[in-house]
């Protein structure tokens, strides 16, 4: 276990940056956000950010390729740039989950090199959360906000900031850092203990997602979609601020003298969404919300050894115009439904 | 309040008056209540809410429910019917299918406006004569509403409400000390380079999630034109780091004399974006260069941007306003 007081970490912030691109959750007019760091940014006191991490490794544009047009010729230039290492610094517990979450979708065959290449840049530091909030569900999905996985693992315990290294990554990370000292493990036992408890309080801490995963027709049938999705914007927040939500479109821009190739999120929830010559398979906003909800809770973990694609971050209930959500989803659908 | 909107939707649905009723929903904790459609007694009985928290406007949802067979019974608030007036005016939503109940307002909060105050881990909230009784998993707050209300709600234009059946409490006016233009004002003063700043800093927040979009009452087009592929500017990726920004401007263009400042657009950005300050100047400017208009306020008004009468403004006076510099 290494330790700085808390009023130190500028100095471990400017110590981290000197050596790679450090990025910290900070304080901004929309709420918190992961931000490169620059010396004079402090870190947020709020629980979690609006935009997800996951911005880092899949961000919501990208330029995949150029294409450059000379008569009958065309050039295909690559305009990827060699990604440097990044710390990631403050994730907490449930969107680690969420990388594992993309790591399954993106670095399976065909991999994504795009997204492995950062991927494989990045650092986490991880932060276990002291003050969970009511939107909440991480446990619901066995994630444990006390216990933070990541590359280091990092908690608040008074004044002071606890690390500890859990890969190999990690352990370089922290190697040769003056501004770290040896720490006993008490305290943070102590840290790990008052968030337990709390977590027991949490409203949402019963809630359990063991009637999903399976039962595919059934869910898909369901008459309770009907209510569930009348009020629905169709907007796609929730697809924006969701840290496991990997749908993307690829597009062209003509730049007049040859083609810009991007990639950027793109939202079930949309009109347009997976639109083919025909149309839009899902003709009706009640199918496009029951897309984003049976692919969290059932589609996904049928291919993916029963792991949910939700991690419980809550974004979705803070941040739907009308507050629709995946926990009201949950209760309805598993209303009357043997676990 | 609650307790005479639900007796009176009740009423109505069990008369056969209306087929169904655009309401409130309770939800998973008292503050994330939905929008929704009742059609039973029992439904009402039993998930119908309306209290302080009851931010989310119900107008557009008319656009298709008074497509339907029977009546829709809608609750508005006084900045709720400013926005069905103005769909009755547009023809976008068919007047002999809606059975509008005005309720008295004396302005609405949000959980993003109390959290802003630093109150996290809410668990249970409880109204009793306009203070809110908040219990969070580190304590209790008490906080009057008017501490907490939305910018829309302290900048309150009209507690009137243009179109109704009937009224449920006291009918108000138009708040004519409204101070709702004083932001727009402080921008005005600004140089072009910092009002330029400013917006552009708004702006880059932008997720372009569309959401200020979706829930506005005056966006009601069947295929907007971000959503178009064949229009060269459909939406999803920004092809420069100014497209959310021609987006923002388009639409504040496409709304400009049909917006009623319902302040529905502030309210959903998850980015916390001041929307309402783009159409509040196109409002300001409207009213300066034609003389006051509110959109919503009758239906059938014609805007003055879609009409013309001889007094209108000549186009030189952008030029006589500030030069052409700040144009
Ligand atoms: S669905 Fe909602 S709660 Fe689940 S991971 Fe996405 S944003 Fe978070
Ligand atoms: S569920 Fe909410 S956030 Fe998601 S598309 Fe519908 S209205 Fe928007
Ligand atoms: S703007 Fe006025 S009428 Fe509308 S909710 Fe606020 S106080 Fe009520
Ligand atoms: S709601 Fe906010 S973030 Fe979303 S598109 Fe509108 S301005 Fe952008
Ligand atoms: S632009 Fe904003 S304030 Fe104006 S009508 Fe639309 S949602 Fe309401």
């Amino acid at each position: 276990m290494l330790k700085i007081k808390l009023s130190k970490l500028p100095i471990l912030f400017d110590a981290l940056s000197d050596k790679n691109k450090l990025y910290i959750p900070a304080d901004t007019k929309g709420g918190a956000r992961f931000l490169q760091y620059e010396n004079g940014m402090t870190m947020t006191k709020e629980l979690n950010t609006v935009r997800s991490p996951k911005d880092l490794f899949f961000p919501q544009t990208e330029n995949l390729m150029d294409f450059k047009l000379e008569g009958k010729k065309i050039e295909v230039i690559d305009t990827r740039e060699e990604c440097e290492d990044f710390v990631i610094f403050g994730v907490r517990a449930c969107d680690v989950r969420s990388f594992e979450v993309l790591d399954r979708v993106f670095l399976s065959e065909p991999i994504d090199t795009y997204y492995k290449n950062r991927r494989e840049h990045g650092v986490i530091v991880s932060l276990a959360c002291n003050r969970p909030e009511e939107t909440c569900f991480c446990s619901t999905f066995d994630i444990d906000c006390a216990n933070p996985e990541g590359d280091v693992a990092s908690y608040i315990c008074g004044d002071e900031m606890y690390f500890e290294p859990l890969t190999e990554k990690g352990s370089e990370l922290l190697l040769n850092l003056s501004c770290l000292s040896e720490g006993s493990e008490a305290p943070v036992y102590e840290c790990k203990r008052n968030i337990y408890e709390i977590k027991s309080k949490l409203p949402l801490s019963t809630l359990s997602a063991e009637k999903f995963g399976k039962n595919m027709t059934e869910y898909f049938n369901s008459d309770k979609w009907d209510e569930l999705s009348e009020a629905c914007l169709g907007c796609g927040t929730c697809t924006f601020v969701c840290p496991t939500c990997q749908c993307y479109d690829i597009k062209d821009f003509d730049t007049g003298n040859g083609i810009k190739r991007f990639r950027c999120w793109d939202s079930c929830m949309y009109s347009d969404f997976t639109k083919m010559a025909h149309g839009n398979p899902r003709v009706s906003q009640k199918e496009r919300f029951r897309q984003r909800f049976m692919h969290k809770l059932v589609y996904y973990p049928m291919n993916n050894d029963g792991l949910f694609s939700c991690v419980g971050c809550g974004r979705c209930l803070s941040k739907c115009p009308i507050s629709m959500n995946i926990v009201k989803v949950m209760k309805k659908l598993g209303e009357g439904k043997d676990e | 309040m609650q307790e005479m909107m639900k007796k009176k939707a009740i009423e109505l649905l069990q008369s056969g008056e209306v087929a169904r009723v655009l309401g409130w929903k309770k939800g998973e904790f008292d503050y994330d209540i939905t929008p929704a459609v009742f059609e039973s007694a029992e439904e009402i009985e039993n998930e119908f809410i309306y209290n302080s928290l009851c931010s989310p406007n119900l107008s557009k949802y008319l656009v298709k429910e008074s497509r339907k067979e029977g009546k829709t019974l809608i609750f508005l608030k006084p900045c709720d019917s400013y926005s069905l007036s103005q769909l009755i005016t547009e023809h976008r939503v068919i007047r002999e299918n809606v059975y509008a109940v005005g309720i008295e307002c004396y302005g609405k909060t949000d959980a993003d406006t109390i959290k802003e105050k630093g109150i996290k881990g809410i668990t249970k909230i409880t109204e009793n004569d306009g203070v809110l009784n908040i219990e969070t998993l580190y304590g209790t707050e008490k906080i009057p509403v008017y501490e907490v209300l939305r910018e829309r709600c302290v900048n309150c234009k009209s507690k009137k409400h243009p179109v109704y059946d009937e009224l449920i409490g006291e009918e108000g006016e138009t708040v004519d000390d409204c101070e709702r233009f004083d932001e727009v004002a402080k921008i005005e003063a600004m140089t072009p380079e910092e009002r330029f700043a400013f917006f552009r800093n708004e702006l880059s927040r932008c997720i372009r999630c569309n959401a200020c979009r979706n829930v506005c009452p005056a966006c009601t087009c069947e295929k907007c034109v971000f959503d178009n592929d064949a229009s060269g500017i459909a939406q999803k990726a920004a092809s420069d780091s100014f497209e959310e920004n021609m987006f923002h401007i388009i639409r504040a263009f496409h709304v400009a004399g049909r917006c009623t400042d319902c302040g529905e657009c502030s309210r959903v950005c998850p980015q916390n974006i001041p929307l309402h300050l783009l159409n509040r100047k196109f409002i300001k400017d409207i009213n300066e260069l034609y003389g006051n208009y509110q959109a919503g306020e009758n239906i059938g008004n014609r805007s003055p941007l879609t009409d013309y009468t001889q007094s209108d403004a000549e186009p030189n006076i952008v030029y006589e306003r500030g030069g052409k510099d700040n144009a």
